[in-house]
């Protein structure tokens, strides 16, 4: 176990040095400086700011200077907002996308695995088909879509919800709604089809015979095997929900870390850029880190020299 | 024990004996029938048809998906607008027999626009659906089938691409790259290939040593002939069913790309781009604006969905009735 953790760590440092280093050397292969578009700085101004944020330097030298900046958590200026530095901006954007996104999330494991549990209950019948139906819709309707669909309705037209931002627990509603049901629809049909295997399994019958109570069986001996599949995506919805605070954070006007990162985008504005993608991705290998470890403690089947992730 | 079980036998072997012989009469010899084929033999891809067809869901996504590549192809044609001509004097107005879709806020039509927009999403899915394959299919192949050291470093490849963030990989491409329809299509397929490298390579390291292909290979043949013949058929229903799934994940991320203002640019359209310009006016109660776009993004994702789930259950073996 303590190898199989210490490997996958390896892998995560190796993964985030290779974001590090391929963000590095795509920023630096675009042409031209980022004060190019400037016109009113003469020479002089220029060099000044070359040489403030260390672009004055051969490549080599700010690459080894941009890797320090990451181990030491600090990725200096942005270019577009004069006060702020990028560490300001993950400061005040990332509790804002965290909320959102574990909200989001939380929401979306319990309500994707109620329904996917009681449609295979269900098998066949009436709830499972609309609980199916639900699901597949859900994927099918990108967030941005579903995001816009529920301020028309919801906000606009009758009222219910406000529109935008993010202040009380009645803002947010919709966001988190737009956010999680396309996670939850994967999560759904997920438990469905493994929760109908598990529930053919002898052990189940077995359960079954010495007694128990129905909703024992399934919360005690059937839940706990058929989660294990959801457990093995939990990685791929988390990066689903992280790039989805980008544009439901765009929509709701949400002053998140998602806002921050599309606005460097479309301002060009590289240090931004760099430092939240880095961020972003450090975060996501993390906790894909988490999720294997997990994994690899709730499966007794995955031992020291298992190769293959689930 | 040992006395009882010889009783025994002896008992057997009595009882034998008195089994007459005019029971051991030869059968009335009849060949009338012994070559008839009670069903038709199927190839495996016409059992798949059979089985497909029968799903009517998976069918209303396939009718559906041929219908739009129709109306992808026709559909900019069948009215006097280009994507771009812009009606000033026709601004935001609701369908109607001029527009059958509306217009948007320059006066553009929404239903030539629509159709537009359903162009760059097959194009762009079908393409990086395509690429995947290609990548995909040659580098799962060859690791599959080496196996061993190669095998080992081309996955160590894989698991780190894999755990790369897609989108957010794909998003600063297109920072660097510039938003265009073949920096879309790059970007999508540089880290998109590897879900399927698994894939072909997971099935492979299972068909590989299977009777047939060994057969195969102590008659002599050449690597290429054992993967193109042995290898790849046997491995064609997953890939398949992977390739409808990538799509509708790929018309997703341009969609979702499009909308960050990464993607296709003004004055073309595609349905991200209609979405998000439609979101500036949402206020205003022109409906149609986001309807349309959102409406083709959503149908066109489930028909992929719903069409790759049933090829799943179609092209499974195990499935066979």
């Amino acid at each position: 176990m303590i190898r199989y953790i210490f490997k996958r760590f390896l892998m995560m440092i190796l993964t985030i040095w290779i974001i590090a280093t391929l963000t590095f050397v795509l920023m630096n292969a675009i042409p031209g400086s980022p004060f190019n578009e400037e016109r009113t700085s003469n020479e002089a101004v220029q060099e000044n700011l070359e040489r403030h944020f260390n672009l004055d330097e051969p490549p080599i030298v700010q690459y080894f200077a941009y890797l320090k900046s990451i181990v030491t958590f600090d990725f200096g200026p942005s270019i577009k907002k004069p006060n702020d530095t990028v560490n300001d901006l993950l400061a005040r954007g990332f509790p804002i996308s965290a909320e959102l996104g574990i909200i989001s999330i939380v929401v979306a494991l319990f309500s994707g695995i109620a329904l996917g549990v009681i449609a295979a209950l269900r098998h066949n019948g009436f709830i499972d088909y609309l609980a199916m139906t639900i699901a597949v819709l859900g994927i099918s309707i990108p967030n941005f879509v579903l995001a816009t669909l529920l301020i028309q309705q919801l906000a606009v037209n009758t009222g219910i919800f406000p529109v935008a931002t993010w202040q009380s627990p009645m803002h947010m509603i919709l966001p988190t709604l737009a956010l999680a049901t396309g996670p939850m629809a994967i999560i759904a049909r997920l438990t469905r089809s493994s929760m109908l295997e598990v529930l053919t399994q002898d052990y189940i019958k077995m359960a079954r015979a010495k007694g128990l109570s129905p909703t024992k069986v399934v919360i005690k001996h059937a839940l706990k095997n058929a989660l294990m599949p959801v457990v093995t995506i939990l990685g791929t919805l988390l990066a689903g929900i992280l790039t989805g605070t980008f544009v439901i954070e765009k929509i709701f006007a949400i002053p998140g870390m998602g806002r921050y990162f599309v606005e460097s985008i479309n301002q060009r504005d590289y240090p931004v850029i760099m430092g939240t993608t880095v961020f972003y991705s450090a975060f996501l290998v993390f906790a894909l880190f988490l999720v294997d470890i997990a994994y690899g403690i709730l499966d007794p089947r995955i031992k020291l020299h298992k190769e293959e992730r689930g | 024990m040992e006395p009882s079980t010889d009783k025994l036998n002896e008992q057997t072997v009595e009882r034998k004996k008195e089994i007459p012989t005019d029971w051991f009469r030869p059968l009335q010899q009849n060949n009338e029938g012994e070559n008839t084929v009670v069903r038709p033999s199927l190839s495996y891809w016409k059992d798949a048809w059979i089985r497909l067809r029968s799903n009517y869901i998976a069918m209303a996504g396939l009718i559906f998906l041929i219908l739009l590549g129709f109306m992808a192809i026709f559909g900019p044609y069948l009215t006097p607008y280009s994507v771009s001509d812009q009606v000033l004097a026709d601004q935001n107005q609701p369908p109607s027999s001029t527009y059958w879709f509306g217009t948007d806020n320059l006066g553009r039509d929404v239903f030539t626009r629509t159709w537009y927009g359903a162009r760059i999403s097959l194009f762009v899915g079908i393409m990086a659906a395509l690429i995947d394959f290609a990548i995909g299919v040659l580098y799962g192949g060859i690791s599959g089938y080496k196996g061993g050291r190669t095998d080992n470093v081309m996955m160590r490849v894989v698991e780190v691409l894999y755990g790369l963030p897609y989108l957010l990989v794909v998003i600063l491409l297109l920072v660097v790259l510039g938003p265009s329809l073949s920096t879309i299509i790059l970007a999508l397929t540089i880290t998109g290939w590897v879900g399927m490298a698994r894939i072909v390579r997971g099935q492979v390291l299972q068909i590989k040593n299977f009777e047939f292909v060994q057969a195969s290979k102590s008659f002599g043949a050449k690597t290429s002939r054992i993967i193109r013949k042995n290898l790849l058929p046997n491995t064609m229903g997953p890939i398949i069913v992977q390739m409808t799934l990538t799509v509708p994940t790929a018309i997703f991320a341009e969609a979702f790309l499009s909308f960050l203002g990464l993607g296709i640019q003004s004055p073309f359209a595609s349905w991200g781009v209609m979405a998000n310009d439609a979101l500036t006016t949402i206020l205003s109660g022109h409906w149609w604006r986001l309807f349309f776009p959102a409406f083709f993004i959503s149908a066109t994702m489930f028909a992929f969905n719903v069409l790759g789930d049933g090829l799943q259950d179609a092209l499974d073996p195990k499935l066979r009735r």
